[in-house]
């Protein structure tokens, strides 16, 4: 009897739905559309709050290159909305100076070491954690997010005392190991979420055919998880360039990254402004570039690979 | 997806964790050595127990030092959070304004921290930048090397300049990932705007709220660069974060055994505050 009862609720069930569905398919697409539209009146004014905020971001922005392009007279003497007498000398000063244009090179060479080192170690780690599970995993891959969490003021002291017993001290491979505490663990992270999106069967299809592991890894896998490897090397790149207290602090002349010398543009005559902002307005150019190759991919770098 | 069981897969993590190692326990190591020691140079060091823990616990420096940074975290939070939600609301869903709008407030993510205080340093200066000059021809008086109500206001403004982006990307591609037919449904069913936001949205940005709400945390608990580059720490210590404060102690200074001791004290925190959202995390996932 129950039995009988429950097949005619749910036969009424269905039936609902298919009346739903009716519903919804005489509303045509358009009619959809327009409820959509009449509901959405807001819809029509949305570019105003985008355009603001980016405006907002702008601006600060703006201030700084229209300084690099003025005299310091001009900087001092009077507020410019616009340089009245553009000048070019404040770029002209960094190129043709060794001690500026080396900060530049100083920090690309180890910003680039240690990306390459960081997505190095972490590819392997990164699939032992996506695809297998092993004694201590869960307790390792919380370690290693501690130390994405380390403040790096904590690491400056002991780091320069590490790295002065080794006579590393001033050498690029010494800031690119030391960014390597925060940039490894971030590398692992984004890589695991890439890589668990990739079906097992892949894999196992591969060992079946007669790859070998690294074969396997290096022929097939990567490219699959190519976006992932982007992905990575760019957070990468980006907080070992933005980051500033660990690579001043193991460095004096020889490595020392751009940022740090621009401290140097205090001298007794005063601040110089123009140089300051050109300096900084170069900066900017390694990021603004790097960000349109991965423009669809940095808020899932920035979830850790998990949106 | 299934994981098999595999101890070989150690071989994997090795390189890691030879890495992780090298740079991140012997330096903690070396942190803890010194941090029950004494010295007076020369590399001669005594044993002094807890006595560099106590002295930090009861020191009113570190405290405030502390409480400046919980209050800091705080108004950020609050400020960046819902204008992250609000603006990822607003931005275009499809078209050429997207990736537009994502490498625009991407930009202040990469610019190296201390360029960012130099960048705020001269626009907020009242002689020659843009905020500062306008905001006292306006009538306010405003100047940040000596006040340190508008010091704070300051800081606090260019860590929403700096980071809001990151929530609003996060918030985003939370957004991006709700398939048409739910909102088809909503307008179908009459839900009101705030219901959509509530009913539909809200729940779908959970995951990358909690992770935007904790990296901003964590980020700016540990703040050093740009308020040190704005100003100083000043005026007085009205804007020491604890980072500034261990940096004076440590590099500035060079007391070791005091700097030891504050490290370890405020790497726990963080520690605590990591196992909190790792937990809150994993359990996230194992409901889904």
């Amino acid at each position: 009897m129950s039995g009988a009862n429950e097949r005619t609720t749910r036969q009424d069930r269905v039936s609902e739905t298919t009346a739903s569905e009716a519903l919804a398919s005489a509303m045509s697409q358009d009619q959809i559309a327009r409820l959509m539209r009449r509901r959405g009146e807001e819809s029509r004014w949305w570019w105003i709050v985008p355009t603001v905020y980016i405006i907002v971001l702008l601006l600060p922005i703006y201030w700084l290159i229209n300084m690099s392009f003025k005299t310091n007279a001009e900087i001092v003497s009077s507020l410019t909305l616009y340089p009245h007498q553009p000048t070019i000398a404040n770029y002209v000063t960094i190129f043709t100076d060794a001690s500026w244009y080396s900060g530049y090179i100083n920090s690309i060479t180890y910003v680039v070491m240690n990306m390459v080192i960081s997505v190095a170690a972490a590819l392997p780690a990164a699939y032992a954690f996506s695809r297998y599970r092993f004694l201590g995993d869960k307790h390792l891959f919380f370690w290693l997010l501690t130390n994405r969490m380390a403040p790096p003021a904590v690491f400056a002291l002991p780091f320069f005392q590490l790295y002065s017993a080794f006579g590393l001290i001033d050498t690029h491979i010494a800031v690119a190991l030391a960014h390597c505490l925060f940039n490894v663990p971030l590398a692992v992270w984004i890589l695991e979420g890439f890589m668990s999106g990739v079906p097992k069967e892949i894999d196992e299809t591969a060992y079946i055919d007669g790859y070998s592991f690294p074969r396997f890894f290096i022929r097939i896998f990567m490219p699959l998880i190519a976006s992932g490897i982007g992905v990575a090397c760019f957070f990468c790149f980006m907080f070992s360039w933005v980051e500033l207290l660990i690579a001043r602090t193991l460095t004096t002349t020889d490595a020392k990254p751009i940022a740090a010398t621009m401290t140097r543009t205090v001298s007794a005559a005063g601040m110089d402004w123009g140089l300051l902002a050109a300096a900084g307005v170069l900066t900017l150019i390694p990021g603004a570039l790097v960000i349109w190759f991965v423009r669809n991919y940095i808020a899932k770098g920035f979830a850790l690979g998990r949106v | 997806m299934e994981k098999t069981w595999n101890n070989k897969a150690w071989f994997l993590v090795l390189p890691v964790l030879v890495l992780v190692a090298f740079s991140a326990v012997i330096p903690l190591m070396t942190v803890v050595n010194y941090s029950v020691q004494d010295t007076f140079g020369n590399n001669v060091f005594f044993w002094a127990g807890t006595e560099w823990f106590e002295e930090l616990l009861s020191s009113s420096r570190f405290w405030e030092a502390m409480v400046r940074n919980l209050i800091f975290s705080f108004i950020i939070l609050a400020i960046e959070v819902p204008l992250g939600i609000f603006i990822a609301l607003n931005m275009p869903k499809k078209g050429w304004g997207v990736p537009v709008c994502l490498v625009l407030m991407a930009l202040p993510l990469l610019i190296p921290w201390n360029v960012v205080g130099t960048i705020w340093q001269v626009f907020g200066r009242n002689d020659i930048g843009l905020l500062g000059y306008y905001v006292n021809a306006l009538g306010i008086d405003y100047n940040y090397v000596q006040d340190p109500f508008d010091a704070w206001v300051t800081v606090i403004v260019m860590d929403v300049w700096h980071w809001t982006s990151l929530v609003v990307l996060l918030c985003y591609a939370g957004l991006v990932s709700i398939p048409d037919a739910f909102y088809q449904a909503a307008k179908i069913d009459g839900a009101s705007r705030w219901a959509v936001f509530r009913y539909i949205q809200l729940p779908k940005m959970n995951r990358v709220l909690l992770i935007a709400v904790l990296l901003r945390f964590m980020d700016s608990f540990m703040i050093y660069t740009e308020p040190f580059v704005v100003t100083g720490g000043g005026p007085g210590n009205s804007t020491t974060f604890l980072s500034i404060d261990l940096v004076k102690t440590a590099l500035g200074q060079f007391d070791l055994g005091p700097a030891a001791a504050m490290s370890l004290v405020y790497f726990l925190i963080v520690l605590l505050l990591s196992w909190v959202f790792y937990t809150v995390m994993t359990n996230y996932d194992a409901e889904r």
